[in-house]
């Protein structure tokens, strides 16, 4: 039988995703904390690897949105949870087995852990059947793999061996003599049960409603001594049903089917994504299935918005400000320009956001959308002086951007944040235009933030986008970002007011 | 006994309530690295340094009562050194006293006890032996008093007391050594006590008249009798950097610090002391003259020393109000009651504020802090916005800030500002430039000159992209 993957078109993507680790754009664009948030619940499937592999192929892309379509269905996302739901159920049976020391006790756990196993693959291969209009290539081979396999002589021998177990452990019954410190145990011998005889003896002196005088054992997992020596001796008295068990989890420990298990933990990519998007869509954001294009460099989105910025306002009640874009013809740079703390940042960091994600196959932030498949996604954020390195700021930028600039093809994405504040305005202009002038030449997707409006007007290339302010008050941001000429304006002042800190309050304040 | 090492009049407290900027101090000057040469991995001595560092002296003649104590160390350094070592053997003796208690049993907590108050004895024997053999060797007031009480405190007749008790204890089987477990298991409150009629039944003994007649407490740790080591701690701290300097041939000078009201600032030769230590070498010099001024604004050339300059600024003045030499060849000040800084941070991930924002919000929490006669040390401040309004903004918070006495300098590219207030105060303010050959090469230093329109970025992007065509 072969393999399928819910995630992956071929065993090279998976390969690689195993030992991804996290790219080195993350903790700028956010990314890091979206991640955190989306799979903090899901420690056990080691979700993150998946979610630091982007994908290459359109097709591969295509190949998860039709699985997240598919699972979009309320029924059958709530059927997939119930499987998950009995895998981690038996993961908890396994894991409670490992930790007992009684033997006996340890292999009941295995044959439960085997039976839910049983049962979740059942009813899986039951639902998958019932769906009919199973859209995506992804889960319709799944549902084919199932099939099979619930078939097949290793599935059916399994099932067959663990119900006879079950059947014959049902079956033993033994007797306890408890006398002082001594416990004696033997076969049930068909002796009578006693408890008739005795309800009925006493019957008379019950009335209407009896208290409940039943004491209730504490039934922890972890057996004391004794019990354990009584199961011992009822396994002497049983020989037969118990070396089955043993035999039976000495050579079905490798019960669990490859593929099963692969799905289970790879489903909850996409899982554990609807969820955490389940929250914002209530909250009235829009999320969207981006046409990908590696090709052609339109690019737009409308109604889109920082995914980390969005779950950290819906938590705190506060509206999230959703922004558009569309890069059109030969426009490839989006130069950000206007005032301070108006949304320059959270829009590039949005812009990549979306990108990254639509590379991973999920929906994205925006009402309708179109994204460019990149083969590498680069981000410049300035970072706080580190120890001394020997290099000043201005040099570590440059330096930084030179291994940008060669590592980078025309189909990449670069994103930078404020580039060149650590000069004179007259060097940063010079370097500034430098920088975007290879920028232009490599022809990549970029979004620029800046103060140095002459960078937004270098060519065809470049569009200039302005965060804007109320204009009654320009202390008052809009977060929005519109398409119109950089004007020079950044309101600054209106920030340093915020922090009393004019020349009158600091005045005021120093006064002491 | 009290040692007063570390202040002429009063004990040094580990119990520092520290300055809410510590840590971007530490962090924007690099005094890690600082604290790590002078603790040479002892945990103790880092601690006591860090705390002694942060805690500046704000008067000039506590400041040379330490700085005569720093000569004396460095004069007699195997003698301080063996000090320590004894000091630190009487915590080794109590340390494996708390070993003993493990067994549990009443006797051998009792001969444990026993044994500690003797290896005491013996330490404080030496200790004064040490006094009396060594004490003309040192100088500095500090030392002499110090010297003076052990030989007071430790006379001969009062050890001899002192042992005659413990003689006496050890015979008589009947004593009890009281000692509870504190934190850790470690030992405490022992209380020695004169036998009572072991005859006597419980009852009885504890109906009779108390017949205490001696009481004998090693302090604690954390008490008294660690305290003469962490004020030593300081000094073997600078006694370790001091000889890592030497190796690295860096040179060092006793600082003359001038009253907090005054404004000076001359210096020659000032290094930054962390980067000649984490580079292992000797490192650029600079000069300064800025007496009776308040700000010191510095621009030019990237790349050409200027965080680098501030660091060594805002390094030596802490050191100096530590008490300790600085890395210069000469160099004075005013003593300043606190040292800011203001450097550039990342942004902020809570995605709260945007990066002026952010560096307002930290601005605003230093001038709440921010006190007359402070140093404020700016680095980049206000770049986070167009250069027009940021120079409109440092303007407005410079003036307040300068008008409040307190002291600036100030890295910069702001060319708007720069140009502006060289206009309009060259009289009142030094203005440094960071320098560039001809060629382009960086001299590293800082001289006096006019803020530039360029800070020559051109360089450097020639350096690493090449040339144009």
């Amino acid at each position: 039988m072969t393999s399928c993957s819910v995630l992956f078109t071929s065993a090279e993507e998976s390969m690689t995703a195993e030992t991804a680790e996290m790219p080195a754009f993350f903790v700028d664009l956010n990314l890091d904390q979206i991640v955190n948030i989306i799979t903090a619940a899901k420690e056990e499937y080691n979700l993150k690897p998946y979610f630091y592999t982007s994908l290459k192929k359109v097709n591969a892309i295509m190949y998860r949105h039709e699985v997240m379509r598919d699972l979009e269905k309320k029924m059958l996302f709530e059927k997939v949870e119930t499987f998950a739901r009995k895998m981690r159920e038996m993961r908890a049976h396994l894991l409670r087995a490992k930790k007992l020391s009684y033997k006996h006790q340890r292999e009941s756990w295995f044959l439960d852990a085997v039976e839910l196993y049983c049962g979740a693959v059942q009813s899986l291969s039951a639902d998958l059947d019932q769906e009919a209009d199973l859209e995506s290539r992804g889960l319709s081979a799944l549902r084919d793999y199932v099939r099979r396999y619930v078939q097949s002589d290793a599935f059916t021998s399994l099932m067959a061996e663990t119900r006879r177990l079950k059947h014959d452990l049902a079956q033993v019954q033994y007797c306890l003599l408890i006398n002082y410190g001594s416990i004696s145990v033997r076969r049930h011998d068909s002796e009578t049960d006693y408890r008739a005889e005795v309800e009925a003896t006493f019957e008379k002196f019950k009335q209407a409603a009896a208290r409940d005088y039943s004491v209730k054992f504490s039934s922890s997992e972890e057996m004391n001594h004794v019990e354990a020596q009584v199961l011992d001796c009822v396994a002497e008295l049983y020989p037969d049903v118990f070396l089955h068990l043993g035999a039976y989890c000495d050579s079905r420990t490798g019960y669990l089917d490859e593929t099963i298990a692969i799905f289970d933990r790879e489903i909850q990519l996409y899982v554990s994504y609807l969820e955490f998007i389940a929250g914002l869509k209530h909250k009235g954001l829009d999320f969207c299935y981006p046409r990908i294009t590696d090709s052609g460099k339109e690019v737009y989105d409308s109604d889109g918005f920082d995914l980390a910025l969005a779950h950290t306002l819906s938590v705190e009640g506060f509206q999230v400000v959703c922004n558009d874009f569309h890069l059109m013809g030969n426009e490839r740079i989006i130069v950000v320009s206007g005032p301070n703390q108006g949304g320059k940042t959270t829009f590039a960091r949005a812009f990549g956001q979306l990108h990254y994600l639509a590379s991973l196959g999920c929906p994205v932030p925006g009402r309708k959308a179109q994204l460019f498949l990149f083969d590498r996604l680069f981000t410049h954020f300035e970072k706080a002086e580190t120890v001394q390195n020997g290099r000043g700021r201005l040099q570590g930028d440059l330096l930084r951007f030179h291994e940008i600039l060669s590592a980078a093809t025309f189909r990449s994405i670069i994103i930078m944040n404020e580039i060149f504040s650590s000069t004179t305005l007259r060097d940063a202009m010079f370097l500034g235009k430098r920088i975007m002038g290879r920028i232009m030449d490599l022809d990549v997707l970029c979004v620029c933030v800046t103060f140095i409006d002459e960078l937004s007007c270098l060519s065809e290339k470049t569009v200039s986008m302005v965060s804007t302010i109320v204009p009654e008050d320009p202390a008052l941001r809009t977060y929005k970002l519109v398409r119109k000429p950089a004007d020079g304006l950044a309101y600054a002042l209106s920030i340093a007011e915020k922090y009393r800190l004019t020349s009158e309050r600091l005045g005021e304040r120093l006064q002491r | 006994m009290k040692a007063f090492l570390l202040y002429r009049d009063r004990d040094f407290s580990s119990e520092r309530t520290s300055a809410p900027n510590e840590t971007e101090l530490a962090q924007d000057l690099h005094l890690n690295v600082l604290f790590d040469a002078m603790a040479l991995g002892d945990k103790f001595i880092l601690e006591v340094s860090r705390n002694v560092v942060l805690s500046r002296l704000r008067d000039s003649q506590a400041i040379l009562y330490r700085q005569d104590i720093i000569k004396d160390c460095l004069k007699n350094s195997s003698v301080v050194r063996e000090i320590y070592a004894l000091a630190l053997e009487s915590l080794e003796c109590e340390r494996k006293l708390s070993w003993g208690i493990f067994s549990r049993y009443p006797s051998s907590i009792l001969g444990g006890s026993i044994s500690v108050l003797e290896a005491f004895v013996e330490i404080l024997k030496r200790l004064r032996s040490l006094a009396e053999v060594h004490s003309s060797a040192f100088q500095s007031e500090g030392f002499r008093q110090f010297f003076r009480m052990l030989m007071t405190e430790l006379s001969d007749s009062y050890i001899a007391v002192v042992k005659d008790h413990l003689k006496h204890l050890r015979f008589k089987g009947g004593v009890l050594i009281s000692a509870e477990l504190g934190k850790g298991s470690q030992g405490t409150r022992y209380v020695l006590r004169k036998p009572c009629n072991v005859k006597k039944g419980f009852i009885q003994r504890v109906f009779s008249k108390k017949q205490l007649v001696y009481t004998f407490h090693i302090p604690d740790r954390d008490e008294s009798g660690a305290k003469a080591l962490s004020e030593l701690a300081f000094y073997l701290g600078c006694m370790n950097l001091h000889a890592r300097l030497v190796e690295i041939t860096a040179h060092v000078c006793f600082p003359v610090p001038a009253g907090l009201e005054v404004r000076m600032h001359t210096f020659t030769g000032l290094y930054d002391l962390c980067l000649a230590l984490s580079e292992g070498r000797s490192v650029v010099e600079n000069d300064l003259n800025a007496d009776n001024r308040n700000l010191v604004v510095i621009t030019g050339a990237n790349q050409g020393g200027k965080s680098t300059f501030l660091r060594g600024i805002g390094v030596a003045q802490l050191m100096m109000q530590a008490g300790m030499f600085v890395g210069a060849s000469r160099f004075c000040s005013n003593v300043c009651d606190g040292i800011f800084t203001h450097y550039k941070r990342e942004e902020d991930v809570t995605m709260k504020s945007g990066k002026l924002d952010e560096e307002l919000k930290r601005m605003s929490a230093i001038v709440d802090k921010v006190t007359p006669n402070s140093i404020l040390l700016l680095n980049e401040s206000f770049a986070s916005t167009n250069e027009k309004e940021g120079s409109e903004v440092a303007r407005q918070v410079l003036s307040a800030l300068l008008d409040a006495g307190i002291k600036i300098f100030f890295v910069t590219h702001l060319h708007k500002f720069a140009q502006e207030s060289y206009e309009r105060q060259k009289k009142k303010a030094v203005f440094l430039r960071a320098g560039r050959k001809a060629d382009g090469e960086r001299t590293f230093k800082i001289l006096e000159g006019e803020p530039l329109q360029t800070s020559f970025g051109e360089d450097l992007y020639r350096n690493i992209f090449g040339v144009d065509n």
